[in-house]
């Protein structure tokens, strides 16, 4: 049995070279590889998985491609995959470097065991089965790597739609746009409080004119965040009620305990008293140049 | 569930609750935790541990690292053979904001995990298992 | 005398909490606070906790006991220094911290202590505009 082990490795190691250059081949008609730098890449990284390839057919874990001597076949696969799914290619283009090799491992063993049926016939289950799996590792890679790819996304838009501004000196708002979910609350607070830490200000006008419903779960998410800014020294004003917004509050029963103006003009006015701050008419007329 | 590492700490006085939240804080860095979810289960460790000690008579920390495909958590279970909770519903009403002296902290670590349980058998004791997932 | 330093800055108290807290050290601090009100005559007790890494229902207690005996002997209690994943764990945990006032660091808290000693009805009006 130990015979059958070794017989993939001898094989190609006897006959590496043959092997690597039919099975660009293959990639090259399969893949249709536009510039010469990813054809560079590809024959690369086809040479190290053939040297990884004999490594771990070499070992008694032969078929086992989670056994340690396969620990830096898995490492390439995984390398691999997330270069190609970062930079954008398919799937299936991914899929194809690993199990284009089929072809010519088989043509390999055919040559070698033509004649005897039996042979042949097992020593290509053998084969195809270690190809599948890497196969499908590599897959598993690739799908991991999108997933991040597009958690990040999303955390990045979400961080786009909540910027916090500052209004004025130790003063700031932050237009929420959209509903206000646990996750988004979540965000949000962690921008207010860090702003409020490196901007020292002990104003937060919090204007909810894009907030398209306020219901309790979004009552208490609000409440929430104001209670996180009050706890860092930044007191908070609310605007932008509108009107029918304004009636939801009172028939649920909302209690926001926060000041609460309908405009963040209205809000910023009283920002401003509170600051100590007056704004006066200039002595010469208004100079739209200025 | 595959579980990656495991570790029982003792629980038997104030310093061993210190023990406990900087090993809970290690094993959720490790884990990837984000600053605010590392603080929020410390926070909860640190409630679980109090009571044990507190109220427990002493008993074990339980740390577990879980994962779960793509995901990473952090088990607690919380064990002691005190006098157990006569009045769980009670125990895990928000007790505390109220300022009703059951001090327990039950609800409030509750509300900073994903995943909370309490069992227990007044006489024999109190096992609280809490996790939390990122 | 326990083992938290007490410093005083004009005729406030300031505190600051470096060490992990136990029940004992707790109360000696608390102890050790309310003698100080009385002897140094201080209008303001601030509570400096900057280095803790969380604040729990214990610490919780610990803070609101401190401010409901200063505020029976006419000071104000000013916590300061809450770093904000503390800030956002202490809202979902629905600890509330009562009588305590806050503010972002030691200065802003004198400013506070000041500004509420100086002018308490001041307050209201400022805050409705």
């Amino acid at each position: 049995m130990n015979d059958d082990r070794n017989t993939i490795w001898s094989l190609v190691e006897k006959h590496h070279q043959r092997l690597l250059t039919e099975w660009l081949a293959c990639q090259q008609r399969d893949l249709r590889l536009p510039d010469s730098d990813r054809k560079a890449d590809t024959a690369g990284l086809a040479r190290r998985f053939l040297e990884e390839f004999r490594r771990g057919t070499a070992s008694a874990q032969f078929d086992d491609i989670q056994a340690a001597e396969w620990q830096p076949m898995r490492e390439l696969l995984e390398d691999l995959s997330r270069d190609r799914a970062l930079q954008g290619f398919s799937p299936n283009e991914t899929a194809v470097f690993v199990f284009s090799l089929k072809e010519p491992l088989f043509a390999l063993l055919r040559r070698e065991f033509g004649a005897d049926a039996d042979r042949l016939a097992s020593e290509t289950w053998i084969a195809s089965r270690l190809i599948d799996e890497l196969g499908l590792y590599t897959m598993e890679c690739f799908a991991k790597t999108r997933e991040e790819v597009i958690n990040r996304q999303q955390q990045e838009l979400l961080e786009l739609s909540t910027p916090v501004v500052t209004l004025w000196d130790g003063i700031l708002a932050l237009p929420l746009i959209g509903t206000l979910d646990s996750e988004r609350t979540q965000i949000v607070m962690e921008s207010l409080l860090q702003r409020i830490v490196t901007s020292g200000a002990e104003i937060a006008i919090i204007d909810i004119t894009g907030v398209p419903t306020v219901d309790t779960l979004v009552a208490q998410h609000l409440i929430k965040t104001i209670s996180a800014a009050r706890l860092m020294g930044a007191d908070c004003i609310l605007s932008g009620i509108r009107p029918q917004i304004a009636q939801t509050i009172v028939h649920l029963g909302l209690e926001l305990n926060v000041v609460s103006k309908a405009t963040m003009a209205d809000a910023l006015a009283l920002a401003l008293r509170r600051t100590g701050k007056v704004i006066t008419e200039r002595k010469q007329p208004a100079n739209p140049e200025a | 569930m595959p579980t990656d590492t495991d570790d029982t700490m003792p629980l038997r006085a104030s310093e061993d609750v210190v023990r406990v939240r900087q090993a809970v804080r290690a094993r959720a860095v490790g884990a990837g935790f984000s600053l605010v979810d590392q603080t929020k289960i410390v926070t909860a460790a640190s409630e679980i541990a109090r009571n044990t000690v507190d109220y427990g008579g002493g008993g074990t920390a339980r740390i577990e690292v879980l994962r779960n495909g793509q995901r990473r958590g952090v088990r607690l279970t919380f064990t002691d053979q005190g006098p157990g909770i006569a009045d769980l519903t009670l125990a895990l009403k928000d007790g505390y904001t109220t300022g009703s002296g059951l001090g327990l902290g039950l609800s409030g670590a509750k509300r900073l995990c994903n995943e909370f349980d309490v069992r227990s058998t007044p006489g024999q004791g109190t096992v609280v298992t809490l996790a939390r997932w990122v | 005398m326990g083992d938290i330093p007490i410093l005083k800055i004009g005729d406030c108290l300031l505190v600051s909490i470096q060490v992990d807290m136990h029940d004992r050290l707790a109360l000696a601090l608390q102890d050790d606070l309310t003698e100080r009100i009385v002897a140094d005559h201080a209008r303001g007790v601030m509570i400096d906790i900057s280095a803790l890494e969380i604040v729990d229902s214990f610490i919780g207690r610990m803070l609101n006991n401190i401010a409901a005996m200063s505020r029976v002997l006419d000071a104000i209690t000013v916590v300061v220094g809450m770093r904000p994943a503390v800030a956002i764990t202490l809202v979902e945990l629905g600890l509330s911290l009562t009588g305590v006032r806050t503010a972002l660091n030691v200065d802003k808290g004198l400013a506070l202590i000041r500004r509420a000693i100086d002018s308490p009805e001041r307050d209201d009006a400022d805050r409705y505009g």
